[in-house]
């Protein structure tokens, strides 16, 4: 056993723990705010397992895209929607809680049995290791280069869909005459007339 | 009984780090009142699946790595599923003045 291998179990066991503490805490922490950050803490640690699997560029796309932007966006919507407010109880959550845990129990024990009981055609081929950033260029400019446009296609769409869904229907100024419309409106002290036929 | 601890990581240890991972996200999904915390749970299985994809990626397909490049797709529809996803819950948000899963029960019956 050489001291690279006890090292990468030693990041190994760490990072699994983090990982699982974190996602724990996300999933059962009163405090939403508190669950947004250990969600940053839980991608940093996948991040981590990445680097032990020889995956560099993922990882820093991780980091880039899940902490960079995923979770800054979570952190503003909480901003944005979070208000104290007391949730009514409803009847049958202890039952409700017990069953899904026992589902999700259940799922957990069938996927651990099917990674354990499958015969695995181990050991695969050779990794390759640091030229593993070279390969995925490659491949995205040749077998995968079709659903990579559509990629860049569907960040587009979903980026106008998030503006037009979130934006207010309320304009700055009058679109006929140009003059500006009062603050009012806008800064939502009162209702537009949309809202009123809308069900609420 | 002799027990020996590895010299190298199983995939094993992977698979099962992620099926934790996926099931607590899951359950999350299931309990979650906020619907914030909704989008997160959805968050932790999409990097359950991930981990799966790497670890296969590096220990069965070492040569051709397929399962970086299908994760990097799935983490590109995450982000974009991400942005959508909370732009529908800023929306409801202002027509419904909660974010309680409970009560957005309008198409429910």
């Amino acid at each position: 056993m050489t001291i690279a291998s006890i090292t990468q179990l030693i990041c190994f066991v760490a990072l699994s723990a983090t990982l699982v503490l974190g996602a724990l805490g996300v999933v059962l922490l009163p405090n939403i705010v508190y669950s947004a950050f250990l969600l940053g803490g839980v991608f940093l640690s996948v991040a981590g397992l990445y680097l032990l699997l020889n995956a560099s560029f993922v990882a820093a796309a991780q980091v880039l895209v899940y902490v960079g932007a995923v979770n800054v966006l979570i952190l503003f919507a909480i901003m944005l929607v979070n208000k104290k407010e007391n949730l009514a109880a409803i009847p049958g959550l202890g039952l409700r809680r017990l069953l899904s845990g026992a589902v999700c129990g259940g799922l957990f024990l069938l996927l651990i049995r099917v990674a354990f009981t499958t015969p695995w055609a181990l050991p695969g081929p050779e990794a390759v290791g640091e030229e593993a950033t070279i390969r995925i260029g490659e491949h995205l400019f040749s077998d995968y280069l079709l659903p990579f446009e559509l990629a860049s296609v569907l960040l587009l769409m979903s980026m106008i869909g998030a503006i037009v869904l979130a934006r207010r229907d309320v304009l700055s100024s009058d679109v006929i005459t140009g003059e500006a419309v009062d603050q009012g409106l806008i800064e939502k002290e009162r209702t537009p007339l949309l809202l009123e036929n809308s069900p609420r | 009984m002799e027990f020996t601890i590895p010299t190298t990581i199983p995939l094993q240890a992977y698979l099962a780090l992620a099926a934790v991972l996926f099931c607590t996200g899951v359950w999350g999904l299931i309990n979650s009142r906020n619907a914030v915390r909704v989008l997160m749970s959805i968050e932790l299985m999409l990097n359950a699946v991930n981990i799966n994809l790497m670890a296969f990626s590096n220990y069965l397909d070492g040569q051709l790595i397929r399962g970086q490049v299908f994760a990097i797709f799935v983490i590109t529809v995450a982000a974009a599923e991400a942005a959508v996803g909370l732009a529908i819950l800023l929306s409801l948000y202002r027509n419904r003045e909660t974010v309680d899963m409970e009560r957005f029960n309008l198409l429910r019956w």
